[in-house]
């Protein structure tokens, strides 16, 4: 059952130096609050899994928290290349991150398989890329009914995932709405999951197909409002293109990047 | 009538051109989305757009900046999960034409979004694949516009985020329930189609204005010529309007936002 917690003691509790963490929501509904807090929380070595690493996860690279990633397209949606993680990956700055890279289906049908319990997810893809040729995690099958050739990855399996929703009501059920990306897929193919929203009300009034997360499939519920600025909350506020356009500069020289980081993350406190 | 016009203008517009109506196209973001746009609202009304998304039957009042704008969601059909959107909608084979952008291409279609330089070490890293190495395979055919530059048209890429026809152009011979592959490539200076047997991308119409030497100087392999080789025709008053009009637009809206 989700429980109501803060989001620096939903962080402080699940997220662990070491763990496999998907942060989800494809452009739209970014955790990017619960990202702050893990990087003043200073968690460290995390493999961190993202379709798109997008600002979010800029950030906890050039903050030193990632020692992998895994991922699908790694820009700055609009406007260009992700710097900090560009530096990480170029210059090892401020120390090197591995990369295990995918595209988008793979990764959609990896975090659908983790969802169903499933050790692998079946694609047709990867046919001609080069991509196999530097992830060791993209593999082929054979189909036993028909012989066709299929490529294989690996399931998504995080040992926590965090995404940020609209709402949930006082049972600690979610409403996710709008572009919905992978975000229910990476809590149910999760270990633990933590669901930051912008409020927290009576009734959800969601139709019979919306998309509800039980409260019963979470396990911490943090209050985290405008959580997922400069992204979107589809309802609430829109994306800041100026913030994604701005952050190029921020992000392309280390000391303005720490600068905003020390501004922006570390001394800007954050809710104990 | 004549018109003035720019290159960039030339290239969108007939790229547009390039999309029925009543074709599903799957979009890629930047110069593709401007394209398939612009055709939905001039030729091609009833062109169905699908971002990646999730975002199916879109009619975006103003150019998206992202793949995941909100104006996709709010201006769509239906809005689906992304693995909906890739497993039933791409690879179940219900899109047309996928519409892509690149980095780097080179004579066989291959793109390059992954890096310029070594893998291990590489030059430049780019952002990657995302939707585009599943969108050329399982969508019917492949549209691909891009600047045309010695920089972008290499003789072989660094490496192969997207087949085109593979390093051989013969990657796609035998491989089932796998699609036609990229059709035409539109460029600022001219467009391009694959040679039915060897896959090698053949100039098949210059712009207005410019020469073969243009398009020469600007490919960096030795490219060939179809004999018929024909003039692109020119944007006309409504298409260039239409794209002006688009283009201002988009521009307020996302210089407004605070």
């Amino acid at each position: 059952m989700a429980e109501f917690l803060s989001l620096h003691d939903a962080v402080a509790r699940y997220v662990e130096d070491g763990a496999t963490v998907a942060m989800e929501g494809f452009t739209h509904l970014i955790p990017f609050a619960a990202g702050h807090e893990i990087i003043r929380q200073g968690k460290r070595d995390l493999t961190l899994i993202r379709m798109t690493p997008d600002l979010v996860y800029d950030q906890l690279i050039g903050a030193g928290c990632a020692k992998k990633l895994i991922f699908s397209w790694g820009g700055n949606p609009g406007v260009g290349s992700l710097h900090r993680l560009r530096d990480a990956v170029e210059k090892g700055w401020p120390h090197k991150v591995e990369i295990f890279e995918h595209s988008h289906a793979a990764m959609a049908c990896a975090f659908e398989a983790g969802a169903a319990g499933l050790p692998l997810a079946v694609l047709r893809g990867y046919v001609g890329s080069e991509l196999p040729s530097v992830n060791d995690q993209i593999k082929y099958i054979e189909c036993p009914f028909t012989g066709e050739r299929l490529a294989a990855v690996p399931s998504v399996r995080p040992d926590v995932s965090l995404v940020h929703a609209q709402k949930a009501d006082r049972k600690g059920n979610v409403l996710v709405e709008g572009i919905i990306g992978v975000q229910k897929e990476a809590i149910l193919a999760a270990g633990k999951s933590i669901v930051t929203v912008e409020e927290v009300v009576d009734d959800l009034e969601a139709g019979p197909n919306a998309c509800v997360i039980p409260g019963w499939a979470i396990d911490a519920i943090a209050v985290a409002e405008k959580g997922a600025y400069p992204s979107y909350a589809h309802g609430y506020y829109p994306r800041d293109n100026r913030f994604y356009k701005d952050w190029d500069a921020i992000a392309r020289d280390r000391d303005t990047f720490q600068t905003w980081l020390d501004d922006n993350v570390y001394n800007a406190g954050g809710q104990a | 009538m004549s018109n003035e016009y720019t290159s960039a203008e030339m290239m969108t517009v007939t790229a547009a051109k390039a999309l029925e109506n009543g074709m599903t196209c799957f979009v890629g973001i930047g110069l593709p989305s401007e394209a398939a746009n612009l055709a939905r609202l001039t030729h091609a009304p009833d062109v169905v757009l699908i971002y990646e998304s999730g975002t199916l039957q879109t009619k975006p009042e103003v150019l998206p900046l992202s793949i995941g704008d909100g104006e996709l969601c709010e201006s769509a059909l239906t809005t689906v999960s992304v693995p909906e959107m890739f497993r039933y909608w791409l690879q179940g084979g219900k899109v047309d034409v996928g519409f892509l952008g690149t980095a780097q291409i080179d004579r066989y279609c291959n793109l390059n979004t992954t890096l310029i330089g070594d893998y291990q070490a590489p030059k430049v890293r780019l952002p990657g694949g995302g939707g585009a190495p599943e969108i050329a395979t399982s969508a019917g055919e492949v549209f691909i516009t891009l600047k045309h530059s010695k920089r972008t048209f290499v003789n072989e890429v660094d490496f192969i985020t997207t087949l085109g026809f593979g390093r051989d152009g013969k990657t796609r011979d035998g491989v089932p329930n796998i699609g036609k592959g990229p059709t035409r490539v539109i460029t600022d200076l001219c467009v391009m189609k694959p040679d039915p047997e060897t896959k090698e991308l053949v100039v098949v119409s210059l712009h207005p204005g410019v020469t073969r030497d243009d398009v020469i100087e600007a490919t960096g392999w030795e490219i060939r010529f179809a004999e018929q080789l024909e003039t692109t025709p020119t944007p006309d008053a409504r298409e260039l309007e239409v794209l002006r009009d688009l283009k201002a637009r988009t521009e307020r809206k996302h210089a407004g936002e605070a």
